[in-house]
């Protein structure tokens, strides 16, 4: 399931920053780092294909849903069950366990039961990212490293077509940021997810199957076109 | 809702401590005012109830208030005397019955009453065991006394010395306890009653001691004049009456010059009521009536007036506590500004944040309530018991 970006424009304001992508496509399994300087709107684009912000014209697709064309509760809908996002501070619920944040998004879903097969299919892939042990554990007694992997687990366990990551590793030291990032590429690739990240270091890019500068995200796309 | 209440129990739960303390501060600022004017509201519908089943209290000559709260609930310490001729008096103008009433002793915290056979009628007083008093020195006493002290028929009360330095004042009696009255919810379930006279015997005015016209007495009798007899210190006075020794009590002097605390006239009508306040405002000095339903009243005012300063004190602690409280939603809501965020980003709808965010408010305020209703169903149901045990301890 393919995400096609056409034409997109979107603008703060009148006189407001202004974004515009004439051409973006990532294909299913495919992990792309978006890159740029502070202030080019990385996560501007990130919340517009999540559905956070809408358009003020163009096309935003994912496999066979043109997200534009939905009404705020089906993208909010959609982005529950269809998408998942992380986020650089991880963003996760203090007063809820490692089980009850990873479960967090499935609980707000429209029409996702906390059954105990997916209990189960929480567990394995928190035990994919090294968390089997810590699955009743408060959130505060996690490293960072591992609440970022709480977050990517959160973001993972709908089996989303799409996931979305802002800087999720820029609270990590070294050693964690390209475990975490290894792992989550290596997840999204085995069951063909699109990986969308916007990263600040590019030394992690290596890693990744293809990066875009947003400064040339104009031209380089339509040249790619 | 079932998942949205399921994170916000594990919410309240995280945050238990400062929810409870919230909790706890607005139950209480929510129930006090009602539980003061529930316990002022009981304290007067008591007073008053009392009050309106005796209507006229006659006294010695001072205050009104003490002579009210005495004559109907025991609550004087060192009540004024008239004379038990009195009693008489007020028979003798043939408007009223008259009950005698000596409310100066106690046993331990409870007032010792000397009174008629007729008290016990006139109050409707029953007994839940034993018999009423038929001899002197016998007791029966109130059901909250039987309780505080353990007492059952057979057993033995010991009026309280007024002093331990007044060798020549009034000693302790021991007096079988031949009856226990049923609870009555009124004073005379902390009172013991017995009769007049033996209330005298207590103060003195009546004593017994071994015969001195027996022939083992000569060496104790100092002197004889008539009828008179004059003996020293090593009489035996005796301290307990018992049917041994019953005989020996006696009194000197006339018992019409003997001391009393109040009398209760009972008229038989409306009409004799009046005539004899009547009688008593207009011809007699010595002694004073008592509307006690007008004087408790004025004591009700300023019961009142009391309750109502109190409840707008505790109603600005209340204004106080709620704006706190709201500062704390206010507060809490501000540090939940990220969960908001984050929660809005995932996905969820502005009804679901909203729901989750007022689950803590509405938490709090709704085990406020069931809690404040508990306390003021349990503050109407015990607190004027609890009121007074407090106020004896």
């Amino acid at each position: 399931m393919a995400l096609v970006l056409e034409g997109v424009h979107f603008a703060y304001g009148e006189r407001g920053f202004a974004l515009s992508v004439p051409q973006l496509e990532i294909r299913p399994g495919e992990s792309v780092a978006l890159v740029g300087p502070s202030g080019s709107g990385k996560t501007t684009l990130l919340h517009l294909i999540a559905g956070i912000l809408t358009p003020d014209r163009g096309r935003i697709a994912l496999g066979d849903n043109d997200l534009t064309a939905l009404g705020g509760r089906a993208r909010r809908g959609h982005r529950l069950s269809r998408m998942g996002m992380i986020f650089q501070s991880f963003e996760l619920l203090d007063y809820l366990d490692v089980r009850d944040n990873i479960l967090l998004q499935a609980r707000l879903a429209p029409g996702v039961a906390i059954s105990s097969e997916l209990e189960r299919q929480a567990s394995t892939v928190a035990g994919e990212l090294g968390l089997a042990d810590k699955w009743r554990r408060p959130i505060t007694a996690l490293s960072q490293g591992e609440r970022q992997r709480v977050a990517a687990c959160r973001a993972l366990l709908l089996d989303p077509d799409l996931v979305l990551a802002d800087e999720p590793t820029g609270n990590l030291d070294p050693a964690n940021k390209q475990a975490v990032l290894d792992q989550l590429i290596q997840l999204c690739k085995r069951h063909q997810r699109i990986l969308l990240t916007v990263t600040h270091d590019h030394s992690l890019l290596p890693s990744f199957d293809r990066v875009v500068d947003m400064a040339s995200l104009l031209t380089a796309e339509v040249a790619a076109a | 809702m079932k998942d949205l209440l399921y994170l916000s129990v594990n919410y309240i739960r995280h945050h238990r401590v400062k929810l409870l303390v919230l909790t706890l501060a607005i139950t209480l600022v929510s129930w006090l005012p009602i539980a003061i004017q529930s316990i002022v509201d009981q304290t007067a519908r008591q007073l008053s109830q009392r009050a309106e089943r005796t209507p006229l209290v006659i006294g010695a000559p001072g205050s009104p208030l003490e002579l009210s709260l005495g004559s109907l609930y025991f609550k004087t310490k060192t009540p004024e005397v008239l004379p038990y001729a009195e009693v008489a008096a007020v028979r003798a103008t043939g408007y009223a019955r008259a009950i005698p009433l000596y409310y100066r002793f106690r046993v331990q915290d409870y007032p010792l009453v000397g009174t008629s056979p007729d008290y016990f009628d006139y109050r409707g007083l029953r007994l839940s065991s034993g018999r009423h008093a038929a001899l002197l020195g016998e007791a029966v006493i109130g059901a909250q006394v039987a309780r505080d002290m353990q007492l059952t028929v057979g057993d033995h009360v010991i009026s309280s010395p007024e002093s331990v330095f007044d060798l020549a004042g009034v000693y302790p009696l021991k007096m079988p306890v031949v009856g226990i009255l049923a609870p009555g919810f009124s004073p005379d379930d902390e009172a013991v009653f017995v009769d007049i006279k033996t209330a005298w015997v207590i103060q003195g005015l009546g004593h017994g001691h071994q015969d001195l016209n027996r022939k083992e007495a000569l060496g104790q009798i100092l002197k004889r004049e008539g009828d008179n007899i004059i003996a020293n210190a090593s009489v035996r006075q005796f301290n307990e009456i018992t049917p041994d020794n019953l005989d020996s009590f006696h009194f000197h002097g006339d018992n019409a010059d003997n001391p009393i605390s109040a009398i209760i006239p009972v008229p038989a009508d409306k009409k004799s009521a009046a005539l004899l306040l009547g009688h008593y405002l207009e011809e007699r000095s010595n002694v004073q009536i008592v509307r006690s339903q007008r004087v408790i009243g004025e004591l009700l005012d300023t019961l009142f007036t009391v309750r109502d300063y109190i409840v707008v004190g505790i109603a600005i602690v209340a204004l106080a506590t709620a704006t706190v409280a709201l500062l704390v939603f206010y507060l809490s809501l501000r540090l939940r500004k990220g969960e908001r965020f984050t929660l809005a980003r995932i996905g969820a709808s502005r009804w679901q944040i909203q729901a989750l965010m007022a689950t803590e408010v509405i938490f709090v305020l709704l085990l406020s309530a069931v809690l404040s209703a508990i306390l003021i169903a349990l503050t109407r149901q015990y607190g004027m018991a609890l009121l007074q045990q407090l106020l004896m301890t």
